[in-house]
């Protein structure tokens, strides 16, 4: 650690840090604007300057830039010098000149880093008399909403977007005090990160567009934090409400996962939370065969007649439920009743990974691992579709050997600008390997198309060459085999090497490749994480909980008395063929938030909560387990699945999970039974957890309209609801301060109320969060743990004549089943389409854009094809289907349908 | 007993004193017009609604009775609804200094009582008024950079025409 002082008083800090960092790292409050802990300092806005003095006999000292600053021990600054001070003053008054009297109509206000650093500076009157400029705003689309006056030209807009993100549309135009950060034309951003814009933008330019629609200020908002459901990584997330509306979702830093950016699917895509066609009441068949709400008791009285019945009843779990809902259904049909709800395609690919996972002989790596790999090598996983934020991670890995070759010139991390020039085309060594192009592939050292059997034999090969005592493939070609040495070598050369591969991949055989990649370089002496991505926000907490019981096939395969299924649509996992036939004789029983074709076809459907109503454990594909919490509190009959059964279990006279009051029980109980959730309890305090005696308060303090919000029903105040699950209260009373992160409702300290608070919370600037970043990880690997190699390589891919092997390419936007419902996130989806290589396409006379005929699943598909040139011949990508996936990968005829061009 | 007797002369004297008992509600008293008493919303000089729902009010509020919920239309912010809860309103005008388009004002008029407490409640309908209060000039939207119907970028007050970003002049 450097010793420095600051105006005489000594302060510690890593060596490495720049001044910036150090100073708001020991708690004082220096303004910054251009300065971003994950985009490093460019020095260009002036607003962080400090003295700097020679040595203790210097008074007159010199101004410099804190965030350009390198720390030396020993070295001597002064923050309250008079003379700086001033000068930031004058700073804030320059970016102030042109910035427009908007602040009433900014969605920023209340929690705009510009009206902080203009309040700590102290700039609190306009002595410019002049003419401001001004800008025209573009549309950018259904996320984003452009208001160019704002703009104090930072840049921090561009280099997120462009040098972090990757993306290519967002750019800066004109010059001096014209410049002007927007697309080259009116259009939707592209980049699936550009939410980040209103968190990473110090003021008002980029504002949440669905947000304002339903607009509060960030004071009068509830927060609870929450876990990202759109997606497997665990996203860490603030869900605000206000008046029983969701109103927004967030970041939530978390320094092992998400850090300070969300994907746009994760931050758009609440929307199914407060859509007016949710199940909000039990539903029963009548007599006359329609649906029609039912109270909460003939619900609770029917179903537990139903469990009463006898016969055989089956427990359908769901990968987007919780842990907790997931084990009450598995506790009260029983553990050899209860399935996981995914397809049987993908419950083989589970529980291999949940083999390969819980072996102990591979590192799971966490996103900051992600991010600090040094060679990466990706079978068969389109991540910037699959898991977006996973994708902004090894975006970021690539850097490395950049940052390393500046370092050696020394120039330190921080100093974006220079590492990025040094750097150039510096990267550390990226392989791809996926049937389509990604959008990764622009810093991948080697992007290969292929199909998934062949990108299997790469892994198996790649592996071979780490170690020679890894099965061979034979007959490889020579391509490939060069390729194989080139990524062993690589792999091997790393001191943190990543394997990369999913589920979306596809194939068993590609995860198996991988993982034999990760055994090799185990057996060469390297720690090698292996990520495996996987497709929901449960998905390796269901398969945990199922102990390799396979998906729905299992569970159909024999006829049921009752079939319960939990926040699950059957037909997004098998055909609906199989499902009539399955369904046919049982009685059906749904719980869930959403409307779908399940629970339109159930004898009984129970409105259960949304990850907004309750609070629950979601097991990330990191192997992490992490608690959510509930922001609505609504008066209505939804609850979450969990007390449903357990008071149906009651009614039934099964009491295996009806003595739960609180989520903290159901943990408890889930690590006692089952050895893998060991730690899960400790994911995050426990209900009884208190500060002081008191509740964490979940409102602000300056939450506003207490008294008048519900006053046109009731002008008598209701009774604040009481968390039953939490140590949160429901309102602004209680404890708001230093907290354990996993509670942390909504960054806040004083004078600063924008997003960059977050920094008063953390153990070191961009680090951890003090007290342990939230979550516990329940897969951690072991030096003794062995996996065997897999052996069964599969043959090399060959087109069959007139048949194409039907592949699913993942989309960003619409493939997952919740965010799709949410409005902008439709905007942003487009039909569902078949991809071929161009000579395939021309094999069959087929044009872009034309429409071709298929049969997916036993259903004839008309889908507008794609030519996509890099696609493998005799492989059709298929997208924009999510709810068919479970029908692929398949061999598929394709044919001009007749149809003509649409 | 001499004090008894000075006490009933003392009264008996103030038969003689001018009365200031005002025979409220026949002769009205006079209240400044900066008195606090009954809350208003105004228009701006063009006749559209100045409250832009910003919510400082709201904030503002010691005892929380203020709430409303902004709407949008061409680019002007709007409340969808605006609500005061007058039963627990004290008066005290902070909301008044909050305001920063002069729109929610405090009016001499304090006679708003009601034989049941839900009519203390009022709605936007209630509370707008058509005129300007006591600020008869002041337009936000002149001043603010939004564009809206009328006032395009660049046609507020101390404003310069929009920058053309293709331009090669300085």
């Amino acid at each position: 650690m450097t010793v420095f002082l600051i105006d005489g008083k000594e302060y510690t800090a890593k060596p490495d840090e720049n001044l910036l960092q150090a100073c708001l790292g020991a708690g004082l409050d220096l303004p910054y604007f251009c300065w971003h802990p994950a985009l490093g300092s460019v020095g260009a806005c002036r607003q962080c300057a400090v003295k700097q003095y020679a040595n203790a006999e210097d008074t007159t000292g010199k101004l410099v830039m804190a965030c350009m600053t390198p720390l030396a021990e020993g070295a001597r600054f002064s923050l309250a010098d008079p003379e700086t001070a001033a000068f930031r003053a004058s700073v804030i008054e320059w970016l102030m000149i042109n910035h427009p009297h908007d602040c009433p109509v900014c969605e920023e206000g209340g929690e705009c880093h510009l009206q902080d650093m203009t309040v700590m500076t102290g700039h609190a009157y306009r002595r410019y008399r002049f003419t401001k400029r001004t800008h025209r705003n573009q549309n950018l689309g259904p996320f984003i909403k452009h208001e160019m006056n704002r703009c104090i030209a930072c840049y921090r807009c561009t280099r997120f977007y462009r040098d972090y993100a990757g993306g290519r549309d967002l750019d800066v135009f004109a010059a001096h005090d014209h410049v002007y950060f927007g697309r080259h034309a009116d259009g939707t951003l592209e980049s699936e990160f550009s939410g980040n814009l209103v968190e990473v933008c110090p003021t008002g330019v980029f504002t949440d567009k669905p947000f304002s629609a339903r607009y509060a200020r960030k004071w009068d908002m509830r927060g609870a934090p929450s876990i990202c459901t759109h997606c497997a990584l665990g996203c860490n997330t603030t869900a605000n409400e206000r008046a029983g509306e969701l109103r927004r979702i967030v970041n939530r830093y978390n320094g092992s996962v998400n850090g300070y950016f969300l994907c746009d699917r994760g931050r758009f895509g609440y929307g199914f939370v407060n859509a007016p066609d949710r199940i909000r009441t039990p539903l029963g068949r009548g007599a006359d065969g329609k649906q029609a709400p039912i109270s909460r008791e003939d619900a609770v009285a029917r179903f537990g007649a139903l469990l009463r019945a006898g016969g055989r009843i089956v427990g359908i779990g769901s990968p987007r439920a919780s842990l907790e809902s997931n084990f009450a259904l598995r506790s009260l049909v029983g553990a050899e009743n209860f399935h996981p709800g995914v397809s049987a395609h993908e419950g083989v690919l589970l529980r291999l990974v949940t083999d390969i996972l819980t072996s102990g002989a591979v590192h799971v790596p966490s996103l900051r691992d992600v991010e600090h790999a040094d060679a990466v090598c990706v079978l068969g996983s389109d991540l910037p579709n699959a898991a977006p934020r996973a994708a902004l991670a090894l975006r970021q890995a690539v850097r490395g050997a950049g940052i390393v070759a500046a370092a050696a010139a020394e120039i330190p991390y921080w100093q974006d600008a220079g590492v990025r020039t040094y750097a150039g085309e510096v990267r550390s060594p990226l392989f791809i390997a996926t049937p389509a192009a990604t959008r990764l592939d622009d810093v991948a050292h080697t992007a290969l198309r292929a199909a998934p059997n062949d990108i299997a034999r790469l892994g198996f090969a790649v592996a071979a060459c780490i170690d020679p005592g890894a099965p061979a493939v034979a007959d490889l070609s020579a391509d490939l085999t060069a390729q194989a040495q080139l990524i062993a070598q690589a792999l091997l050369a790393a001191d943190r090497p990543l394997i990369v591969s999913g589920v979306e991949a596809g194939e068993i055989s590609v995860i198996e490749a991988a993982a034999n990649i990760a055994i090799a370089l185990r057996a060469r002496g390297k720690t090698a994480a292996l990520m495996l991505n996987l497709p929901e926000c449960n998905s390796l907490g269901l398969a945990l909980m199922a102990e390799g019981a396979g998906g729905l096939a299992a569970a159909l395969g024999e006829p049921a008395a009752l079939v319960i299924v939990l926040e699950n649509d059957l037909f997004r996992r098998a055909g609906s063929a199989v499902l009539d036939t399955a369904l046919a004789a049982a009685h059906l029983v749904v719980l869930d938030h959403s409307d779908g074709p399940t629970s339109q076809r159930a004898e009984l459907v129970l409105p259960a909560a949304s990850f907004a109503e309750s609070g629950g454990t979601l097991v990330s594909s990191e192997g992490r387990a992490q608690r959510f919490y509930q922001p609505i509190f609504a008066e209505n009959d939804v609850r979450a699945a969990w007390r449903w059964l357990g008071e149906a279990g009651r009614a039934a006279g099964n009491n295996a999970c009806a003595g739960w009051s609180t989520e903290d029980d159901i943990v408890a109980a889930l690590g006692s039974t089952l050895p893998h959730f060991v730690a899960a309890p400790r994911a995050a305090p426990l209900e009884t957890f208190r500060i002081t005696g008191k509740r964490i308060s979940s409102e602000p303090h300056r939450f506003s309209g207490r008294t008048a919000m519900n006053a046109d029903r009731n002008v008598r105040e209701p009774k604040p609801p009481v968390s039953a699950d939490s140590p949160f209260s429901a309102t602004m009373e209680g404890y708001y301060g230093k907290m354990p992160p996993a509670l942390l409702p909504f960054a806040w300290a004083p004078g600063w109320n924008s997003v960059q608070s977050v920094n008063k919370f953390q153990a070191e600037i961009g680090g951890a969060l003090e007290g342990g970043d939230p979550g516990v990880r329940l897969l951690d690997a072991h030096k003794d743990a062995t996996l065997a190699y897999y052996t069964e390589i599969p043959e090399p891919f060959a087109p069959r004549p007139g048949m194409w092997r039907a592949v699913m390419l993942p989309r960003v936007f619409g493939d997952e089943e919740l965010s799709a419902r949410a409005a902008p996130i439709r905007e942003r989806m487009s039909p569902p389409a078949i991809a071929l290589n161009e000579q395939d396409a021309a094999q069959i006379g087929a044009a872009g854009g034309q429409l071709l005929a298929c049969e997916l699943d036993g259903e004839p598909q008309h889908l507008a094809l794609e030519i996509h040139p890099g696609l493998p011949r005799g492989v059709a990508g298929i997208s924009g289907l999510a709810a068919k996936v479970h029908a692929l990968p398949a061999w598929i005829a394709v044919t001009t349908s007749g149809l003509g061009a649409s | 007993m001499l004090s008894s007797v000075r006490t009933l002369w003392y009264t008996f004297l103030h038969l003689f004193q001018p009365n200031v008992t005002v025979q409220y509600p026949d002769e009205m008293p006079y209240l400044a017009p900066r008195y606090r008493g009954r809350i208003v919303l105004t228009r701006d000089p063009d006749g559209e609604e100045r409250c832009v729902s910003c919510n400082l009010c709201a904030v503002a509020c010691p005892v929380d009775c203020i709430s409303l919920q902004k709407t949008e239309h061409e680019g002007r912010w709007y409340p969808e609804f605006f609500r005061i809860n007058f039963s627990r309103c004290i008066f005290c005008g902070f909301c008044e200094e909050a305001c920063p388009t002069y729109a929610i004002q405090l009016t001499p008029d304090f006679e708003m009582s009601e034989y049941n407490r839900q009519n203390l409640v009022y709605e936007k309908e209630d509370l707008l008024i058509s005129g300007t209060g006591k600020y008869p000039d002041y337009n936000f939207y002149r001043v603010s950079g939004l564009a809206i119907p009328g006032k395009d970028k660049g046609e507020a007050e101390h404003e310069r025409p929009p920058i053309d970003v293709r331009a090669l002049l300085p």
